[in-house]
């Protein structure tokens, strides 16, 4: 990804976020692991917002915000981009760390395609991150799938950039968190 | 399973239709041959039929006559004549219009009725007349409950436009859609049905979680959807008259895509596995579930031809989504769009002539359709994204769903001609309509 492509992307993270809060704030607070959640965080680079003092380690918290829970795909494809495999390298050692919890990865989709087939594509693009996490040493007993195709996107936008937020895998923490 | 408190019982009782063929005019309707005034629904650059339609007499005449002038001209085959421009009033069904009146306004055909109330039933007598050569070309009578009134105004614009155009009416029709409301991040997604008008809109589900796809089956009386939530999809069953609400049952992964069989015997639907989908089909009567595809393309939106031996389904096996057609137990699979593009959501005709497809090329989607062998393609609509098509049970009419640029889904017809284009009378956002067969 070239540097200008990742600028507008972190912008939109922001934005995301901000708007995905807000939203939180007008409407009944969404179960934990369930919608889109506060914008996902690099491990390396946890940048502004919210201070990661007062954060439980092994928490759902601790993995959204310190391990990051979003990992994104190219149209149309559903292969572990290289931007993606780094999210996911700290998402299986986090998983491995804290073995008792449970996830759920969630494919989406962007908009530009039709319904059924953004189902199919969004239920290719979770099970390449599962397997990518089975890979690094996670039990599969403990990831499950599912697609909500283009249903749930997380920006409500019609940009390029936009579409490229909502082309995702999420890992939802179900259960065994602290 | 089910929600029983979430579930309206549709009231679509037996409308008793005690159709009378009164034949006043028995010259006319005996001879196979079409009166002076036809209209060919296949070419669409034809002139709008102007007819006059007065408000029919008796209890609830008006609004009969209302609401099937709205029929006729949403067709886009009939350009209804402003009753304030009539000359004759206070047509009587028994005695003949006076035509010089009717052509003096240029109407080429005139519909007038009388409705009667009698022992708590309502009985509808209508004339469809040819101005210009003095005939009758219709005389009909129905009778049912009063508080069916719509689907009595309904059946005589059925009958008035297959009368004119040939082919069989769709009025007498409905929709099952998905209902959409809220903001693009926190959408809400509901089962509704209507009438094909928009008339009397009614929930199924109760928003709680996504629904998609549904489909009717071919007696009407029963629908297929699929629900998703966070734990999962399922395909369920919905008898309308009944309310009863069964889900077709467990599958190793997500199921998706469902759609009955011709004959409501089957239906066809996606499971994914591990990331794969393919096309199964299950005997709704043994429960019993066949395998069709096994290739690692995504191979989905199964849709049966009318004779229910073939299926035509989506598939990106060739590296990008276009439509195949196999044999209803799998075998013999062809590919048979060839266009660039990418091609989705296939829907054979119900009379068989046509494929109805999604496509997409570069920014924008399209509404199209094919003959079965792949032939003749030609596309219907453009827009930011038109999707979901389906057919009127005539094969002349297609709805669909189209979204502007950030602006929620609406639903929209098209004829197949691709010239009549309108937004579907229904005021809310709408997504994956579904029409009914003509009820009966």
């Amino acid at each position: 990804m070239s540097f200008s492509t990742k600028h507008a992307l972190r912008l939109a993270l922001v934005t995301t976020a901000a708007l995905s809060m807000a939203a939180c704030a007008s409407r009944p607070k969404p179960g934990p692991g369930v919608g889109p959640g506060p914008g996902p965080g690099y491990p390396s680079q946890p940048g502004p917002g919210p201070s990661t003092g007062n954060v439980v380690p092994g928490s759902i918290q601790d993995f959204v915000i310190n391990i990051g829970d979003r990992v994104y795909f190219d149209f149309d494809r559903y292969d572990i981009r290289s931007d993606a495999s780094p999210v996911l390298d700290a998402q299986a050692q986090w998983l491995v760390r804290y073995p008792s919890v449970a996830v759920r990865i969630e494919g989406n989709a962007d908009e530009r395609g039709t319904r059924e087939y953004n189902l199919a594509l969004g239920a290719r693009r979770a099970n390449s991150v599962r397997e990518y996490l089975v890979s690094r040493g996670v039990s599969p007993a403990r990831i499950s799938t599912v697609s909500f195709g283009k249903e749930r996107p997380i920006d409500p936008g019609t940009s390029e950039e936009a579409y490229q937020r909502n082309r995702n895998g999420h890992t939802a923490i179900t259960g065994g968190a602290r | 399973m089910s929600a029983p408190k979430e579930t309206r019982p549709m009231r679509l009782k037996a409308l008793c239709l005690a159709i009378a063929s009164l034949l006043l005019a028995s010259a006319s309707l005996a001879t196979p041959a079409r009166a002076q005034i036809e209209i060919d629904v296949n070419k669409g650059d034809v002139q709008p039929l102007p007819i006059a339609v007065p408000a029919f007499g008796g209890t609830r005449g008006a609004d009969i006559s209302q609401v099937i002038t709205g029929n006729l001209e949403r067709s886009g085959l009939f350009a209804p004549i402003n009753p304030a421009a009539f000359i004759e009033k206070g047509l009587d069904v028994a005695v003949q219009p006076r035509f010089p009146d009717w052509k003096a306004i240029n109407a080429q055909a005139l519909v007038n009725g009388q409705v009667t109330v009698e022992g708590g039933r309502l009985r509808v007598d209508f004339r469809l007349w040819d101005v210009y050569s003095e005939q009758q070309l219709l005389g009909l009578q129905f009778t049912s409950t009063p508080e069916n009134w719509r689907r009595v105004a309904h059946k005589i614009s059925d009958a008035v436009y297959e009368r004119l155009t040939g082919e069989k009416g769709y009025f007498d029709t409905r929709i099952v859609f998905v209902s959409e409301t809220g903001g693009r991040l926190n959408r809400t997604k509901t089962l509704a049905i209507m009438d094909q008008d928009g008339a009397n809109p009614s929930y199924l589900t109760d928003g709680s979680y996504i629904v998609m796809s549904p489909r009717f089956s071919a007696t009407s009386q029963e629908i297929t959807y699929m629900t998703l939530r966070p734990e999962g999809s399922a395909i369920y069953l919905f008898n309308l008259e009944t309310a009863r609400r069964e889900s077709i049952g467990k599958f190793p992964g997500m199921v998706y895509a469902p759609r009955f069989s011709p004959d409501g015997g089957r239906v066809a639907f996606s499971v994914e596995r591990g990331g794969n989908s393919d096309i199964y089909v299950m005997n709704l009567k043994s429960r019993t579930s066949a395998r069709l595809t096994s290739d690692p393309g995504i191979d989905t939106s199964a849709s049966f031809s009318p004779d229910g031996t073939k299926i035509v389904f989506n598939s990106d096996r060739g590296g990008s989504p276009q439509l195949y057609i196999m044999n209803s137990d799998g075998s013999g699979v062809r590919r048979i769009s060839y266009g660039s593009g990418r091609y989705t959501t296939p829907v054979w005709s119900p009379v068989g002539d046509f494929i109805a497809f999604t496509k997409q090329t570069g920014g924008e989607f399209h509404i199209g359709v094919m003959r079965p062998d792949g032939s003749d393609e030609r596309l219907l609509t453009t827009s930011y994204l038109d999707e979901s098509p389906t057919w009127a049970p005539n094969g002349r009419v297609l709805m669909f769903s189209r979204e502007t640029q950030g602006g929620p889904p609406r639903l929209w017809t098209v004829d197949v001609t691709g010239r009549i284009l309108r937004a579907a009378p229904y005021p809310g956002s709408g997504s994956d309509p579904a029409w009914s067969p003509l009820l009966n």
